[in-house]
């Protein structure tokens, strides 16, 4: 419960931010702290520096971009979970969020803290990859754009290079498309055992095309390719939904084996296409 | 003087609880708050190794580190220890008692098993140097498994033993073996239970000074101040009469807290050594591994019946986790169940057989409920495999064997003076409704409906309010169980009462003062209760075993009685009446026939401390001190019904209603008998549902955070749909059993039997706890293929 020693600077600015991440290669970033203190508190986790930038407002938004929809990477669960223009435009995003953790970690945790973790049980990247969303990333030399498919790298690791932080997450409109995130988790809190994202367009009332991302069923959050690929040959649910755990990697641990985990992935992917159909 | 509110008692109220004003306003002083000038912190250097051989300890770089103080290796310390950390109930004459010292000197026997500590000036400077503290480990074979533990070549704890085995300890009666012989049914079923960690609020916390003359006070947060300060004599060699233990407000304990722990000795004699207080606060995951566990059995249990459902044999066999070594009644744990393994059942022949194994893992202990969870599991699980055998309704079958004449002696030789199981249970059909949860459990079955419903029972009883200290005495435990009460009428006529109890939640400031309010007739407000301190509180033997209120609470009365005799006296002096002739009722002597000659008991107060006209011979003064020796334990007992809703696709299991009717005597304060009731119930369903400490195959543990050891919320559970019947205990004058365990021992069964019964028409006759959505879906496969 008690953290090794570690400096600590309060970001003026996202560009102060990213200049102090510049000064020490271990420095981290400090938004909610919810996955990352706890992380300190058992030594698991032994930055140097944290660099605050929980005060940082200008990086707290959800705005209307037309084509997409802009979240500050600094927005809250709780602010996600209730925003308007999302509920309207990608209602799976605030419900999503909506399902982090308990009270208190939806208060303090932000979307880019989360995305940026890179915690394959956590629910938004899941939700990102199927969402084809882009992740913009600010380093000392400007901003680059990494498609949600290309920011997972590995069990916490991530796109972002040392010195570059995560300041916004673009999420496309997709009002029309039937949604679901169903998750399974031992406690209301727990991270998920498997949750499974689901965005599908319709076509008289069937599936059409669907993106399906999985959560906690390998190193990084997996798009569930050869269910896709089936549902748009024309395979029922059903026939798909078996297909969901082609491809994973999940890992055994106190919530579930590796089997479980991909007997869960069939039965909570066919529940999250039918909702999303009839959603 | 406040004015006594108008009502008959204050006993039967729910009054609300007056220590609540400090803990609900951050008021509250547990030890972490509590600072002396010039304390310094203590860390503990742990084993991360679950077995492994002390080759050497370096602590060369802590010593060096920024603020350390000090620092000392098992060996360093070897020298300070006059006496192991006791164990006080040696269960048989040949149980094996190995040693156990507060630090691990040349083998470490467990994960988070202690081998050095460090001090300095800061809590956060103490932990950074213990990282720095080199200790050169050879691992060695361990097992955390009690079957494989007694199997030949398995990894000894305790080498010079040759064995795991602690102890085998036994009772039968005569002719078991015959009424087996000439049963029409015999029922034998295998039971895992899980080990489980307490999760107290505030997890174990120490602070000690020394001073010039020797003498040593220690706050601690434990529930056992007395038991504790005699211990620390055993360990430390200084006289109990120079020890003042400290139990400031507790942040819970469930039993883990009954214990007298290697940290509470190490204070005292750094404190000693370095000439300054020391402190050691401890951390959650320490906690984990450094405070005792519960639970860890295997039993095997037997029932033998007649064809109609009348049990005639109950016979348990089990192999119960000691861990790595004994702390203060790890052995006796099995033993608190060993007399209800009839549980409200009349049941004539009777055998039950525990038996003893060290592990390489933490120390298992008292845990709420203490040996009667273990045993009403088995026994509740078994009667609805029985009853599934006989084709009996389970409930049918219950009441066909319940004890309905009082007092009823037991085959195991101990006698339930008082109890109504029909009651109970006829009151818990009432609230449940089981016609309307069939019907849907039915319809859902037909409807091929992936989430199904089960009904389960638990009809128990316990014994608490430990406990009459001859049966203790002829049980091989080293101490009494009685207790005291101190209670002392100021000269303004307030009232303090000191107890021997020790409270860490249960709110006996609150229910106290209702009885002597009672009892004497002054009003709540004048009332103070005093305890946790054994410089104020001399005489006690503290809180655990739902013995507080059933042991602790009879001494106010028996101490009040003697207060009102001596106050008669007085009064009957100053009035110039017979004693005879006085009624006392309300705080006020009033002479029979005469109601407006009358003295209040305040006045009586002020009498005897000026002492200017007190009866020829009378000392001065308004106090008295009782001690109560129970005649019997006190009996509890009442029926759980558990409904849950099974996803057979995915195995997550969801308690969707919970109702419990608990016969636990007189209520004191039904408020806080039912705050009991919910608590106690959610660590039942725990360790059905979600608790399981778990250890890989070389004894390391996995469930080493919050994270994965699973403490459940309100948010998995239903509102607790609770009632109370009542009959009164015939053995003390209040007519109180306890209530602190019964929750806790009647749940988890109910719960297990529930989803047996949602899935039985697919033919599962089995769940192991708890029931995970692993465990279940298995199930569920198994019985498919």
């Amino acid at each position: 419960m008690i953290p090794a020693p570690f400096d600590y600077e309060v970001a003026e600015s996202a560009e102060h931010a990213i200049a102090l991440l510049g000064e020490r290669e271990d420095a981290k970033l400090l938004a909610g702290g919810h996955s990352l203190l706890p992380a300190m508190k058992l030594r698991l986790a032994r930055p140097s520096v944290l660099v605050d930038i929980g005060r940082l407002a200008e990086l707290s938004y959800v705005r209307d971009e037309g084509e997409y929809v802009a979240i500050g990477a600094l927005t809250r669960h709780r602010d996600v979970h209730h925003d308007p223009l999302l509920q309207e435009h990608c209602p799976v995003v605030s419900f999503a969020a909506g399902t982090i953790g308990d009270p208190q970690v939806r208060h303090r945790g932000t979307i880019g803290g989360t995305l940026a973790y890179g915690d394959p049980a956590s629910d938004l990247p899941a939700v990102m990859l199927a969402l084809d969303a882009e992740l913009v990333v600010r380093g000392q030399g400007g901003e680059r754009m990494v498609p949600a498919s290309e920011f997972f790298t590995g069990v916490f690791q991530t796109a972002i290079a040392s010195a570059e932080m995560l300041v916004e997450v673009r999420v496309p409109k997709r009002a029309a498309a039937g949604w679901s995130y169903t998750k399974m988790t031992r406690r209301a809190q727990d991270w998920a055992t498997v949750a499974v994202a689901a965005i599908v367009e319709r076509t008289n009332g069937a599936v059409g095309k669907a993106s399906i991302g999985l959560t906690n069923m390998g190193a990084t959050p997996l798009r569930a390719s050869a269910a896709e690929d089936a549902l748009a040959g024309g395979a029922t649910i059903a026939e798909a939904a078996a297909l969901i755990p082609d491809g994973t990697d999940p890992s055994t641990d106190y919530a579930a084996s590796a089997d479980f985990r991909r007997h869960l992935a069939k039965v909570l992917g066919r529940r999250a296409l039918e909702e999303a159909v009839a959603r | 003087m406040a004015v006594i509110e108008t009502r008959e008692t204050f006993v039967g109220t729910s009054v609300k609880r007056r220590e609540d004003a400090s803990f609900l306003t951050g008021r509250a002083t547990f030890i972490d708050n509590l600072t002396l000038p010039g304390t310094v912190y203590m860390a503990v250097v742990r084993c991360p190794y679950p077995h492994a051989r002390i080759a050497s300890v370096n602590l060369d770089a802590a010593r060096a580190a920024e603020g350390v103080v000090a620092a000392f290796s098992g060996a360093d310390l070897a020298e300070d220890w006059k006496g192991s950390l006791p164990c006080a109930w040696a269960v048989t004459e040949d149980i094996k008692m190995p040693p156990h010292f507060p630090l691990a000197v040349e083998e470490a026997r467990h994960q988070g098993d202690g081998v050095a500590v460090v001090i300095a000036e800061s809590r956060a400077l103490a932990k950074d140097a213990a990282e720095l503290v080199e200790v050169d480990y050879e691992a060695l074979d361990a097992t955390a498994d009690v079957e494989r533990a007694l199997e030949d070549g398995a990894p000894l704890v305790h080498a010079d033993l040759g064995t795991n085995e602690c102890y085998v300890w036994k009772l039968e009666t005569d002719g078991v073996q015959a009424a087996l012989d000439a049963a029409d049914v015999v029922v034998t079923r295998r039971y895992v239970q899980p080990r489980l960690i307490p999760n107290a609020m505030e997890p174990r916390g120490v602070l000690a000074q020394v001073g010039p003359t020797g003498e040593a006070t220690i706050w601690s947060s434990t529930q056992v101040p007395h038991i504790l300060r005699f211990a620390l004599q055993i360990v430390l060699g200084i006289p109990e009469a120079k020890i003042r233990v400290i139990a400031p407000d507790v942040g819970g304990g469930f039993g883990s807290k009954l214990d007298v722990y290697a940290e509470e000795a190490l204070v005292i004699a750094l404190a000693k050594r370095l000439g300054r207080p020391v402190k050691w606060t401890e951390e959650r995951s320490e906690n984990y591994v450094a405070t005792i566990h519960g639970r860890d059995t295997v039993h095997e249990l037997t029932f033998a019946a007649t064809k109609d459902g009348k049990i005639t044999v109950v016979k348990s066999e089990a192999k119960c986790a000691m861990g790595a070594y004994l702390q203060l009644v790890t052995p006796g744990i099995p033993l608190l169940g060993a007399w209800i393994y009839n549980g409200p059942y009349d049941i004539p022949n009777y055998s039950v057989t525990f038996t003893g194994v060290f592990t390489h893992t933490t120390p298992t202990d008292a845990y709420r409920g203490a040996g009667r969870p273990e045993a009403t599991y088995v026994l509740e699980r078994t009667m609805d495999a029985l009853a599934a055998e006989l084709g009996i309704d389970p409930i049918e079958l219950r009441r066909r064997n319940f004890i309905t004449e009082y007092p009823a002696e037991l085959a195991s030789g101990l006698t339930i003076d008082s109890g109504d199981y029909h009651a109970s249970l006829d009151r818990l059909l009432e609230l449940l409704d089981l016609d309307s949860i069939r019907s849907e459990q039915t319809a859902r079955r037909e409807g091929g409906d992936t989430k199904l419903l089960g009904v389960g029972f638990s009809t128990y009883n316990e014994m608490c309010g430990l406990a009459p200290s001859r049966i203790l005495g002829a049980i091989r435990y080293a101490v009494g169980g009685w207790d005291s009460a101190t209670i002392r009428v100021q000269p303004l006529g307030s009232v303090q009462v000191v107890t021997g109890t020790s409270p860490h939640g249960q709110g006996h400031e609150t229910s106290w003062s209702q009885i002597v309010g009672d009892q004497l007739g002054v009003a709540l407000a004048d009332i103070e209760v005093l305890h946790g301190d054994t410089a104020v509180s001399q005489l006690g033997m503290d809180t655990y075993g739902s013995r507080s209120l059933a042991v602790g609470g009879v001494a106010l009365v028996h101490a009040s009685a003697k207060i009102v005799d001596k106050a008669r006296q007085i009064v009957s002096h100053q009035l110039e009446v017979s004693a005879d002739d006085l009624e006392f009722a309300d705080g006020t002597f009033r002479v029979k026939g005469s109601p407006e000659r009358e003295m209040t008991i305040q006045a009586a107060a002020f009498q005897a401390h000026s002492a200017h006209n007190l009866p020829d011979g009378m000392e001065p003064g308004l106090e008295a001190t009782a001690t109560y020796d129970p005649p019997n334990f006190s009996w509890p007992g009442g029926a759980h019904a558990a409904v849950v809703e099974v996803d057979t696709e995915t195995g997550d299991t969801r308690l969707v209603r919970y109702v419990a009717v608990d016969d636990v005597g007189a209520a004191v304060n039904p408020m806080i008998v039912e705050g009991q009731v919910h608590g106690g119930i959610t660590q039942g369903i725990a360790a059905a549902l979600w608790e399981e400490a778990v250890y890989d195959e070389d004894a390391n543990l996995l469930t080493t955070t919050m994270t994965t050891y699973l403490v459940p919320t309100a948010a998995e559970l239903p509102s607790f749909e609770t009632d109370l019947t009542e009959t009164r205990s015939p053995t003390n004058p209040l007519g109180v059993k306890g209530v602190g365990e019964t929750g806790t021992i009647a749940s988890a069964p109910a719960v297990i039997n529930a989803v047996v019964d949602a899935l039985s028409h697919l033919g599962v006759t089995d769940m192991q706890m708890p029931a995970t959505p692993e465990r279940v879906w298995r199930a569920i496969q198994e019985v498919k293929a």
